[in-house]
């Protein structure tokens, strides 16, 4: 019926009743859109006129959702100045118009997240440096520190003059001790006594006898011992505690003799010299008593401003060295009076100083190490103060003793290696390595005839080294009186 | 007269500052192992013996640093000085010091000196470059090359002279803080702190 076809249309296009497909919007039908288009929030951009046509829906009741949109003008619209609008540049724009009346608040919640998310408070500093940063460490340097605390072993010398033996000639069991690098627990006597501080307790290893005992006991179990020392013949022990007091004890009779009060600290360290005890502090004070006065506490020679923890006298009783951890060390003079300036003041170590040596058979000749942060043996002439030489040892150095009997030194050390190391002296080349401590070494004793150092480590071990052994023809015998003494230890 | 040579003036006290962060930064370089120890140099300061670098191109940049301080100082316009300590390859932050500084402003340039002795500030400084060198008892190794930088906290509005950049914190993500000693020159005080990657161990 294809000449039907035509009059249809004919008949379509007349009829009034049907909308009108392509024709442009009548001005009723454009402002409807234009309402429902701001209540949609439409993203789309540029929509021209035509496309409009198809939202033939009622405009919906809420024309302004938010207070923005309230203010966003009529869009999308041809009208016939403008034809087309761009919507999103008129949301925009409309959003820029009015910002500036509305005020921002920054809540609490929002400074806090910039300070987190920035780092700091971009309100108040800025972070500014300097362009063009140096050049950094030339290629190949691998960061030493490294290399110093995880130290392998070093070959030693391979012309030994006498065969040293590695592994110890016994150990000693030491519960319980301090892991103080401060303190100075075990000092080995002239009458072959070895005696040991362990926590509140104080005990005495006959080295030739084999015996223990136990000397004393703290009656407060928090205080604790501090250093041992005994005096030149060995017949008395010097305890220093934490209770700020220093005991004379004699040992044959194992009676506390006399107690000496005026430290306002922890006693870490003590020395003798004849019948005068010099006794240093956690105050940084050094103070001398004779202990045969009543009123024993002759003068006191301040200088350090940190724990002492190093104090021995010369050989021949002219000075007294100090170490501190304040890295200095001390030379004061033998004299009487009332204050005393150091002789020198010795402040090339840049770590603490507790292991301090005096040469027994050269004068004059100090030894000193350093801890964790120097790892250095220093050797100086206590006349002039200059250093002679310097060690670096590549681990903290608690403990150093001269050894006579070869011309040897040897040091303790701690953090890293936990070795005891011997050197010649005066080359300061190594000898032999005594390994066997699992936790670092805290003080050195010489045995009283000079053929055994021990060694009490944090690994709550005494080991001893019979490192030093002189040949048999020339071993000096031992004192026949220390056998009379031994029998008095049976009674108790 | 002898009186106001005792005392402490902004001047003053901005360059006992700078002097203290330019050898406590060489000591921060020497002592975490940045710079091969062969190019430092012994010197005494402050009654002890610290650590100066000898490399031309650090020493340079480092006097830069230190004298564009030295002026901020004297203005009172810097906040904190920052050690930032990074590693090479990967650009991870693995130690930070902080140094904060606190100025008071009511100090300028022609009020009278303030009574501190220059010796109790130097007592103060020497302390805490010992703290500095002491803390390597603890910070965990730097096990591999490291680069540093220096950051420094201004003023909001400071006009920033040419050749510095502005950063951002380089903050180090999960970070133990151990807070250090400080010390006052009655100008200026200066609080220190390191913090360093927690590592795994321990």
């Amino acid at each position: 019926m294809s000449h039907f076809g035509f009059e249809n249309d004919v008949h379509n296009v007349l009829r009034l009743d049907m909308p009108i497909t392509n024709a442009p919007m009548a001005r009723w039908q454009r402002k409807a859109s234009t309402s429902n288009s701001t209540n949609t929030n439409s993203l789309s951009p540029n929509r021209n006129v035509n496309s409009s046509v198809s939202l033939s829906k009622t405009p919906s009741k809420t024309p302004g959702k938010n207070g923005k949109t309230q203010n966003t003008p009529s869009k999308a619209g041809g009208d016939r100045f403008i034809p087309t609008r761009n919507n999103k540049q008129l949301d925009v724009a409309s959003f820029l118009i009015s910002k500036e009346n509305e005020p921002v608040e920054e809540t609490p919640n929002q400074k806090a997240w910039s300070v987190t998310l920035n780092g700091y408070d971009i309100e108040e500093a800025k972070i500014l440096h300097l362009g063009g940063k140096p050049q950094n460490a030339p290629e190949g340097y691998q960061n030493n520190l490294k290399v110093l605390y995880s130290q392998v072993s070093t070959p030693v010398s391979i012309k030994k003059s006498r065969y040293i033996s590695s592994v110890p000639e016994r150990i000693l069991d030491a519960p319980d001790i301090k892991n103080d690098f401060y303190l100075n627990l075990m000092d080995w006597g002239r009458q072959n006594l070895l005696a040991v501080g362990l926590t509140s307790h104080v005990y005495l290893w006959d080295a030739g006898a084999g015996d223990i005992v136990l000397l004393k006991k703290m009656e407060d179990d928090s205080e604790y011992i501090c250093s041992v020392s005994w005096s030149k013949d060995g017949n008395f022990l010097a305890i220093g505690t934490s209770d700020c007091k220093v005991e004379l004890w004699d040992v044959q009779y194992q009676k506390r003799l006399r107690s000496m009060d005026g430290h306002l600290a922890r006693v870490s360290c003590l020395c003798w010299n004849d019948h005068i005890l010099s006794s240093g502090s956690r105050s940084g004070l050094i103070h001398q008593h004779d202990v045969r006065l009543a009123d024993h506490h002759i003068f006191t020679f301040g200088g350090h401003t940190q724990e002492v923890c190093g104090l021995t006298w010369s050989p021949d009783g002219k000075y007294l060295a100090s170490g501190g951890n304040d890295n200095m060390v001390y030379i004061w003079p033998v004299t009487t009076g009332s204050e005393y300036q150091a002789i020198h003041a010795l402040n090339e170590h840049q770590g603490a100083v507790k292991a301090l040596a005096w040469c027994p058979w050269q004068p004059n000749i100090l030894a000193s190490g350093g801890g964790t942060s120097d790892r250095h043996i220093r050797i100086w002439n206590a006349n002039s103060g200059s250093c002679i030489s310097a060690l670096d040892t590549c681990s903290q150095v608690s403990s150093l003793v001269f050894a006579p009997n070869y011309k040897e030194l040897v040091s303790g050390h701690g953090f890293a290696h936990d070795k005891v190391i011997i050197w010649k002296y005066p080359s300061l080349s190594k000898v032999a390595e005594l390994e066997g401590h699992e936790d670092r070494v805290l003080n050195l004793a010489l045995s009283p005839d000079g053929s055994i150092v021990a060694s009490v480590a944090a690994d709550e071990t005494i080991r001893l080294w019979k490192s030093f052994e002189k040949d048999a023809v020339k071993k000096p015998k031992r004192p026949p009186p220390l056998k009379a003494k031994l029998s008095n230890f049976f009674f108790f | 007269m002898s009186k106001t040579l005792k005392g402490i003036t902004l001047k003053g006290s901005a360059e006992l500052v700078a002097e203290f962060f330019s050898f406590g930064i060489n000591s921060i370089l020497y002592q975490r192992g940045i710079y091969p120890a062969e190019t430092f140099t012994r010197v005494t300061q402050y009654d002890m013996s610290l650590q100066l670098t000898t490399d031309a191109k650090l020493k340079n940049y480092l006097t830069n640093v230190i004298s564009q301080l030295k002026e901020w100082l004297f203005d009172c316009t810097v906040q904190k000085l920052v050690v930032v300590i990074t590693c090479l390859e990967t650009n991870e932050v693995l130690e930070r010091w902080q140094f904060d500084i606190e100025c008071d402003k009511t100090a300028k340039e022609g009020s009278a000196p303030r009574e501190k002795s220059i010796k109790a500030i130097q007592e103060e400084i020497r302390s805490v470059i010992r703290q500095i060198t002491a803390t390597v008892t603890f910070l965990p190794l730097l096990e591999t090359a490291c680069a540093f930088d220096l950051l420094i906290y201004t003023d909001k509005d400071l006009e920033v002279p040419e050749q510095w950049e502005e950063s951002g914190p380089q903050l180090i993500d999960q970070s133990e803080e151990v807070r250090l000693r400080s010390f006052t020159t009655t100008i200026h005080k200066v609080n220190s702190m390191v913090a360093y990657k927690r590592t795994n161990s321990t």
